[in-house]
């Protein structure tokens, strides 16, 4: 019988059908952090049981680390305790573990596939959303509440019923100033923060194969704004060579047999999918978010929809378009803005910071802007100086910061003023997530970039 | 660790009309910091609830004393966003056991039932009524009956069932857990987990 890829990965790692109700799936590889993992330890103490695999398990310190300073104590009393208690599970527990001056400390996400912890085929999860950005590698990643963290910490397994499964196809190739934040971005405001709801996404088409390995991790990473539970794309020859040779990758015959097993995992002509979409890539230009959910996107150049031509309840939309302090029928273009944040899980790779510096090489930062540059791991952070990116940043006036998830979710230090405009490059623009009473608009690391050096949106197709 | 057990809930309930109720709405992560599953419920809606000064903002319906309950009841892509099972637990601590919506996002939705709030999926028509109904007569209740799968106004003799696997139902019903269930088969995983390659 035809398979997917999805298919083939979520059926090799079913220990049991429970009757009438979801599969017990066993999961290769469980990374966790500060925020949602403390309490599972905790209901592990309460039921006097010990980690089932500690070498299957990963943690960093991430959500809570301050971006500045790393080598001084965490000031906030609170995220210092966090940070104590994944540092004191681990230990008792036996897991690997990343914390803060750790030279592999990074964003989860980020650091996963870095070592190679994140492979082809794997079951990957994590108690945070965005993990299906290991679905970049042909892995099932997806995100996990606490109570989930803890039956994976004692058992390696969830319980979850098999999700349908939809297929997105975009053939072509994209414009210049068209990145994969964009195509991603595009998806979501086609279908909506609900419209992949239910649904485990496989990418497919020329569009993602011709992507770099961090473009397809910025594309799966978004999945989760469109309601699915995860996205994965095939893997191909890019994907192992990007894992081939990394610390938790097999080695020599391993990796042979390894990679005879990976080579299967596509999909096969005519398999089911629940649902199957097409996009068309010439469609696709630099886009924006307008308002408080991801789904509220449009092309740059295009004017904020006005509130009969959406779906969404007109009260809502309404809402939403007032918390930004924006009209409908408007253009974002020459919007004044006051803040720039290029990383987060979603864009924080060494790809993102060369398109930044693409566009602010020889330019100087805008007076008005105050930016914030978080390398996504001390690798990114590593590539940044040697590639000579830093020297690009420091001529034009901004600085880099130390690896963590800063501004992105406004749990550490770096969070953005009431009534501000940050055009950010991470994942979400819900009402404050940046800051109470933030103002969010999120982009593709082009267009944060001529935000930063203009001040205003600017349609960075302008300053090539 | 069993948890409440959830059979039938009757209960005048608190209307949140708005679509889209992301969990940083529910749950801002600046209040994600604790390492213990406690006082949760303080924070609900922080920033909708809450003035920046920590006064009450008088027109959110949590602060609106006509309404009360132990049922939420939530405009369409209820949960969106983020994985934080911590929105899930603020919601039972401030006093809900049941959260009834058109749409549930699948994280949110699956963190309510794994620590005992039961969420309930009913059609935007269904949806609509239990609003008018409420805002004519606050004090008007709902049924929720988990053993019939049905959610009802018994006063207006009104109701629509809903859907919930089995095994899910049968955890609420008896208040087991997820994690006694696969403790009760570690030798068939660890017998799995001697034939993966990872």
């Amino acid at each position: 019988m035809s398979s997917t890829l999805f298919d083939k990965v979520w059926d090799s790692h079913i220990v049991s059908k429970i009757t009438n109700g979801p599969d017990v799936l066993f999961i290769d590889r469980h990374m966790i952090h500060e925020v949602t993992s403390p309490v599972a330890f905790l209901g592990l103490k309460n039921r006097g049981i010990k980690v089932l695999y500690p070498e299957k398990t990963f943690a960093t310190a991430d959500h809570n680390t301050p971006t500045i300073n790393q080598h001084l104590p965490v000031q906030d009393e609170l995220s210092a305790n966090q940070l104590k208690v994944l540092e004191e599970n681990s230990k008792e527990h036996g897991i690997s573990y990343w914390g803060l001056g750790h030279e592999k400390n990074g964003i989860v996400h980020v650091v996963g596939p870095e070592y190679g912890i994140t492979q082809p085929g794997a079951t990957i999860v994590c108690g945070d959303s965005h993990t299906s950005t290991h679905g970049a590698f042909g892995a099932i990643a997806f995100g996990i509440g606490t109570s989930e963290v803890e039956m994976v910490l004692s058992t390696q397994c969830v319980i979850q019923p098999k999700p349908k499964k939809m297929r997105i196809n975009i053939n072509g190739s994209l414009e210049k100033g068209v990145t994969p934040k964009d195509v991603a971005l595009y998806i979501i405001s086609k279908l909506s923060t609900a419209g992949a709801t239910g649904y485990f996404v496989e990418y497919s088409g020329d569009v993602f194969s011709q992507m770099s390995m961090e473009g397809r991790m910025t594309v799966c990473n978004l999945s989760i704004e469109m309601g699915a539970r995860g996205g994965m794309i095939a893997p191909d020859k890019k994907t192992f060579e990007y894992i081939k040779d990394k610390e938790f990758t097999p080695k020599a015959e391993k990796w042979d047999k390894a990679m005879r097993y990976w080579k299967t995992l596509k999909t096969d002509p005519n398999a089911f999918f629940d649902k199957e979409i097409s996009f068309n890539s010439n469609d696709i230009t630099p886009m924006i978010t307008y308002g408080t959910n991801p789904g509220m996107g449009m092309g740059i150049l295009n004017d904020i929809p006005k509130v009969e031509n959406q779906n969404s309840a007109s009260k809502s939309y309404l809402k939403s378009l007032n918390y930004m302090n924006y009209s409908e029928g408007e253009s974002m273009l020459g919007k004044q803005i006051d803040f720039v944040f290029l990383g987060s899980c979603t864009n924080g790779r060494i790809e993102d910071f060369r398109d930044f510096a693409k566009i602010i090489k020889g330019r100087k930062k805008a007076n008005n802007v105050t930016a914030w540059l978080v390398p996504g791991s001390h690798q990114v952070e590593k590539a940044i100086k040697e590639e000579g990116i830093l020297d690009t940043l420091k001529e034009s006036g901004f600085e880099l910061r130390e690896p963590g998830c800063s501004a992105c979710l406004a749990m550490n230090d770096d969070k953005i003023p009431k009534g501000k405009y940050a055009v950010s490059t991470s994942n979400r623009n819900f009402e404050g997530r940046q800051g109470p009473g933030s103002r969010t608009i999120l982009a593709s690391p082009l267009v944060a970039a001529a935000a930063a050096v203009t001040g205003k949106i600017t349609d960075p197709r302008t300053l090539f | 660790m069993a948890y409440d057990k959830f059979t039938t809930l009757k209960s005048t309930c608190i209307p949140l009309p708005i679509e889209n109720v992301d969990t940083d709405q529910i749950i801002p992560a600046r209040f994600l910091k604790a390492t213990k599953r406690k006082g949760f419920g303080l924070n609900l809606f922080r920033d909708w609830r809450y003035n920046s000064d920590n006064s009450l903002k008088k027109d959110f319906v949590l602060n609106n004393p006509t309404f009360k309950g132990r049922i939420l009841i939530g405009g369409k892509n209820f949960g969106s966003g983020s994985s934080r099972e911590h929105a899930a637990w603020s919601i039972y601590d401030y006093g809900f056991r049941c959260v009834i919506s058109s749409f549930f996002a699948d994280i949110f939705s699956a963190n309510c039932l794994n620590i005992g709030v039961l969420p309930v999926q009913v059609s935007e028509n269904f949806l609509n009524t239990i609003f008018e109904n409420i805002y004519d007569n606050p004090d008007i209740e709902i049924l929720v009956d988990l053993p019939n799968q049905s959610v009802s106004i018994p006063e207006l003799s009104l109701n629509e069932s809903f859907i919930i696997n089995e095994y899910k139902k049968n955890n609420m019903l008896n208040g087991y857990d997820d994690i006694d269930y696969l403790i009760g088969m570690k030798n068939s995983i660890t017998d799995f987990a001697s034939k993966t390659p990872l």
